[in-house]
């Protein structure tokens, strides 16, 4: 039994318009972190809100351990959710942040200090008990409103972009934070984001939205290896996926598949490519240009390169794509289709 | 550009003193002609024997203030400033966080409901007491001809809403709350669309319900704002006497009659400019409260 499931759920905010999530049929694992990914404005935290509680679907059905939800309060879910910016209550302490799910689900008041504290020494922050959410520091911040959320048991943890309000530096090791939280206790997660690298790092799973709709819903290494489509296969990776329209399929390859002819081996694509632009990333070469000739002719090709010290601006170069490495969709449907032979010609 | 602009601050700072003094003046004179000056004015009356058309004046140390405490009718006008004063605040602050939870939902004209329940601030106060004065007439009163049609009372035997004194003071009350209600409700209105969605959100994923949120989160959050419309509600109450004025006059038998109202039909209406003065005098005690908590609230505001 799935712990979240949704069938065909739609949320149409303004009639006659196209909704903000299109029959999405999703089903969790138990204890898994599932993350929802897509761009602002992809339905993703549409989805999450109807999850809670907090939006009403338009149409489709909401699950939470095998029973309908759909006419359930937020209350009677037996859900967790972190906010963005973690709604923190500002005139209570530390403590009663994290009581207040206790106190409002009538918890047995002499069970209340023993289970903030658990909750407050799982994230760490039994110094802070004392403090208003003010004196606190994003980081903090975020582990109180974990601790909040973790205080009930919860039979799921939404979380809603809970990384975005951190600085980069702290955002890493947030992230981390959260990992190691997630196999502590095990609880099935769900978690938004717009940024790929958290769904990659921390997703046992990634549903990837666009617009309202599901394109993919598979591990990080599938979605990322094997994309359902070109909208999954631009989204993730950075620079995107290089796709290029040939007769009747595109075909598609990742930068770091593109390389210079002399370090691919076995059956491979070749091209003359003419460098145009380099960047110097530190670990990497992001390398940039176009195919002299062909049908990729004039087209905007990435290489990701671990050096690119031979290379210089302008030059033309023998590149190649290994053959194993191409994928191939449909040119009208835009999904992932078998390979075949194409001319590049 | 750097230059010009260096250049023109540097005048602006010559020029400050002088454009800031001229800015400040009004405000100065606004202050001392008519605030300073008749408190003190005040002050020195109420220690006199002062009357209006007598030019004759002598100090009469604490006389006023020592027949003032014996009269029974300043008794009942400091009880009544009180009663009018929490009671009537009581009142709005229910009435208006009622009014301001329903206003916070959009429906179809909410923009039309929100014009009415500011409609009774916008309305000069006269106005609106002498509409209610007719509505509470002994005679005329639509309250009345209502209860009457219903068969609750008799013809003619309808009660009196401002000539027996517990109706009186109830009206009074009413008049105030009615008046002072669209005011709170703005203010409530504007804390609570302060509050972002997310917070009241929270709590009801964390198993609050509507009562919970209300008393345990948004009215806790609200309270520097609640504070502010608590604040203006309880110094526009207790200085105000066209309330009363209009309504009773502080009748029947001065059971109405509150310090404002007293100090105006004693000094003004009854020539004892020095009875009047005093009675206006203790008023400045509770006045002197409120502007201590009211400046708490401000200070506290710049600091966050």
């Amino acid at each position: 039994m799935a712990v979240v499931e949704t069938r065909s759920l739609t949320k149409v905010f303004k009639e006659g318009e196209l909704g903000a999530v299109n029959s999405v049929n999703l089903e969790t694992r138990e204890g898994e972190f599932l993350v929802f990914l897509g761009p602002s404005g992809s339905g993703k935290t549409t989805l999450l809100r109807m999850i809670a509680g907090l939006e009403t679907p338009t149409s489709g059905e909401i699950l939470i351990g095998g029973r309908v939800v759909n006419e359930l309060s937020p209350r009677d879910r037996r859900i967790a959710m972190v906010f963005q910016s973690y709604a923190l209550y500002p005139h209570l302490s530390v403590y009663k942040n994290i009581a207040f799910p206790l106190k409002a689900q009538k918890v047995k008041k002499d069970l209340h200090k023993q289970k903030v504290e658990w909750a407050a020494s799982l994230l760490g922050i039994g110094a802070l008990l004392d403090r208003k959410p003010r004196e606190l520091s994003g980081g903090e911040r975020q582990r109180v409103a974990l601790a909040r959320a973790i205080v009930r048991e919860p039979a799921v943890f939404l979380l809603d972009e809970p990384l975005s309000n951190l600085d980069a530096k702290l955002r890493a090791s947030a992230r981390e934070e959260l990992e190691r939280f997630h196999r502590r206790v095990g609880t099935t997660t769900i978690y938004v984001t717009h940024d790929q690298v958290e769904a990659m790092a921390m997703g046992d799973r990634v549903l990837v939205l666009n617009k309202g709709v599901v394109h993919q819903l598979a591990t990080p290494t599938e979605v990322y290896d094997n994309p359902a489509d070109t909208f999954v296969a631009t989204f993730l990776g950075s620079p995107p996926m290089n796709l290029a329209e040939l007769s009747d399929v595109i075909v598609g390859f990742r930068p770091e598949h593109f390389r210079p002819v002399s370090s691919v081996n076995g059956e491979a694509v070749a091209f003359r490519f003419k460098v145009e632009n380099i960047e110097y990333l530190g670990s990497e070469w992001i390398v940039s240009g176009t195919p002299a000739s062909g049908k990729l002719g004039g087209q905007k090709v990435f290489s990701r390169l671990n050096s690119a010290q031979d290379l210089s601006l302008g030059g033309t170069y023998d590149f190649a794509v290994p053959q194993r490495e191409l994928k191939f969709f449909d040119r009208s449907t835009e999904k992932r289709v078998e390979p075949k032979v194409v001319s590049w010609q | 550009m750097a230059i010009a602009r260096a250049k023109i601050k540097s005048v602006g700072a010559a020029q400050s003193p002088l454009l800031g003094a001229a800015m400040f003046t009004p405000a100065v004179l606004y202050i001392l002609l008519l605030v300073a000056g008749p408190f003190f004015l005040a002050i020195f009356y109420a220690f006199s024997d002062a009357r209006i058309g007598n030019t004759e004046m002598h100090y009469v140390g604490l006389e006023n203030f020592r027949s003032i405490l014996k009269s029974p009718s300043f008794r009942i006008a400091i009880r009544n400033s009180f009663i009018f004063t929490i009671c009537s605040q009581i009142v709005v602050i229910v009435g208006a966080n009622i009014l301001a939870i329903a206003l916070e939902k959009t429906f179809r004209g909410r923009g039309f409901i929100r014009f009415l329940i500011l409609l009774p601030w916008v309305a000069p106060i006269a106005l609106g007491a002498i509409g209610w004065k007719w509505i509470l007439d002994s005679i005329y009163s639509v309250i009345s001809w209502v209860l009457v049609a219903l068969h609750f009372y008799k013809p003619f035997n309808a009660p009196m809403w401002l000539g027996e004194p517990h109706l009186a003071i109830a009206s009074v009350l009413l008049v105030h709350s009615w008046r002072l209600m669209p005011f709170s409700t703005v203010i409530l209105l504007a804390g609570r669309t302060a509050i972002p969605k997310d917070i009241p959100e929270a709590a009801a994923v964390d198993g609050a319900g509507f009562w919970r949120t209300q008393f345990q989160i948004i009215i806790p959050m609200m309270r520097p704002i609640l504070s502010v419309a608590v604040l203006f509600g309880l110094i526009f109450t207790f200085t105000d006497m066209t309330v009363v004025y209009i309504l009773t006059a502080g009748g029947p038998f001065d059971s109405t009659q509150t310090l404002p109202s007293l100090a105006f039909a004693m000094g003004i209406q009854g020539s004892d400019l020095a009875a009047g003065a005093a009675i206006s005098l203790f008023l400045v005690p509770l006045l002197i409260i409120i502007a201590y908590f009211m400046l708490r609230v401000a200070h506290r505001a710049e600091v966050n």
